[in-house]
């Protein structure tokens, strides 16, 4: 069982700043993602976007975004259940709550800090009749461990920069690699489409383009994938593994039946005073959350952020005395043990 | 001040036929519309805000009015969409201008 002080369901900026700011109050954090890395849309969608309304930064791309936000809470050492999806949520006779995630792993806090954004990261799924049947029985949606792909056949498709990158990677492990898209063009980084290209000159990988994987087959698990050209007969490959890379879509899941009052897709809270939700012990901030005039921007999730670590510092550490300080009178004391604080003026006298 | 407004058609993805008045001078595009006027639940269009890059926002044009040519990103991103046919296009790329007036779109099955 994990413990910490605020449980923090989504590592995209919101959850990343809260780090810090909990950090000041001397409260730990623990993130949970169903993202293999930290940074929400910002890592997975477009990290090499320039972003434009982050306060003192005239332009920051979303990954570099990320970085620092990871930097800056560095010291506080938050822990990170990554790749796996919050699941369920129990409230204990104290008060506190356990969320238990789809791997099962158990998370113990007395305060709980949705930031989810638009919900968890759900792979978009070809639109295959059987493909359900054969989910963890070679087709997979992501890869999270490249060393299965060892000595195997592997059908990649998609056109995009994972549908290239793991090509890539997969070319030296897997047995062999087939890449199907639906058209000859990719969508990715320009030295990425270059060396997809030089492996196909060189017979390392199979490219098939314009086609679609249009039937699976296999009794229990992947046998072979059907492929069609366009204009073309439909043909049989074999392979032991069906990787579609068609990107991922946010999904609210299974926050939805957690008893939170949900509205238009987010969930309600009091913005008068702290973003608690109708649950007590449990807060939303960022874009998952919901109230009159709500702005989804990453500056209002900063601020959402900060204002709901002061109530979490209140239930934690009920009826003791807190005052606002600034990180420029004490500066910032790491739970690593480093100190940052503003070098002391020197006093000289001038003879 | 003269009136910017065109006249436009929705047909949302419960095939609802929404006749909307859509402005132009606000430098909204199709998919913003679609999300003032309410017609697709928040979350389920416009999901990338409007980048090109997750296809939410696809729609069947229906009339034949003119639209903007389309861009790489957005040819490259629906060639990865599903459900698209060849009158598809994504409503964040369509910036609404007076010439749109009578535009009639579908919008696609959620994916």
């Amino acid at each position: 069982m994990i413990t910490t002080d605020i449980l923090i369901i989504g590592a995209g900026p919101t959850g990343l700043f809260t780090v810090f700011e909990a950090g000041l109050l001397k409260l730990k954090c623990h993130l949970i993602d169903a993202l293999p890395q930290p940074g929400g849309q910002c890592s997975e969608i477009y990290p090499k976007k320039p972003i434009y309304d982050i306060p003192a930064y005239p332009e920051i791309l979303a990954g570099d975004l990320t970085e620092k936000l990871l930097e800056q809470c560095k010291q506080f050492e938050p822990g990170f259940t990554l790749g796996e999806r919050a699941e369920t949520i129990e409230k204990q006779d104290d008060g506190t709550f356990i969320v238990t995630t789809n791997k099962g792993t158990k998370h113990h806090a007395p305060v709980v800090a949705i930031a989810g954004g638009l919900g968890s990261f759900e792979p978009r799924k070809p639109l295959i009749d059987n493909i359900s049947d054969y989910e963890d029985k070679g087709v997979e949606y992501m890869i999270k461990e490249p060393e299965m792909y060892r000595d195997k056949n592997v059908v990649i498709a998609g056109g995009g920069d994972s549908a290239l990158d793991w090509t890539i990677f997969l070319a030296d492990v897997a047995s062999s690699v087939t890449l199907v898209h639906r058209r000859n063009e990719f969508r990715g980084h320009l030295d990425s489409v270059e060396k997809v290209q030089e492996l196909k000159s060189a017979g390392k990988i199979n490219l098939i383009t314009p086609a679609e994987i249009t039937a699976i087959n296999g009794d229990g698990k992947v046998e072979s994938v059907e492929v069609t050209k366009k204009d073309d007969a439909p043909v049989n490959i074999e392979t032991d593994h069906f990787i579609p890379l068609f990107g991922l879509s946010p999904k609210l899941g299974p926050i939805a039946n957690w008893g939170l009052e949900i509205e238009k897709n987010a969930i309600k809270v009091n913005n008068a005073l702290d973003y608690q939700t109708n649950i007590p012990g449990i807060f939303a901030i960022g874009d998952v959350n919901t109230y009159p005039g709500k702005l989804k921007l990453i500056l209002c999730g900063f601020h959402e952020a900060t204002l709901m670590c002061q109530a979490a510092y209140k239930i934690i550490h009920p009826g003791k005395r807190y005052v606002l300080k600034y990180t420029t009178v004490s500066g910032v004391d790491g739970f690593d043990g480093t100190r940052k604080e503003a070098p002391k003026a020197v006093v000289k006298a001038i003879q | 001040m003269e009136n910017q407004d065109i006249n436009i058609t929705i047909i949302d993805r419960d095939g609802v036929t929404h006749k909307i008045e859509a402005p132009t001078d606000m430098a909204m595009n199709l998919m913003e519309v679609v999300r003032s006027y309410e017609l697709a639940p928040e979350g389920t269009i416009g999901v990338c805000g409007g980048m090109a890059m997750c296809a939410s926002c696809q729609c069947y044009v229906l009339s034949d009015t003119e639209l903007p040519e389309m861009q790489d990103d957005e040819e490259a991103m629906l060639s990865e969409a599903f459900y698209v046919q060849d009158n598809s296009r994504l409503g964040c790329q369509i910036q609404m201008t007076p010439e749109m007036e009578g535009l009639e779109v579908e919008l696609a099955p959620e994916s």
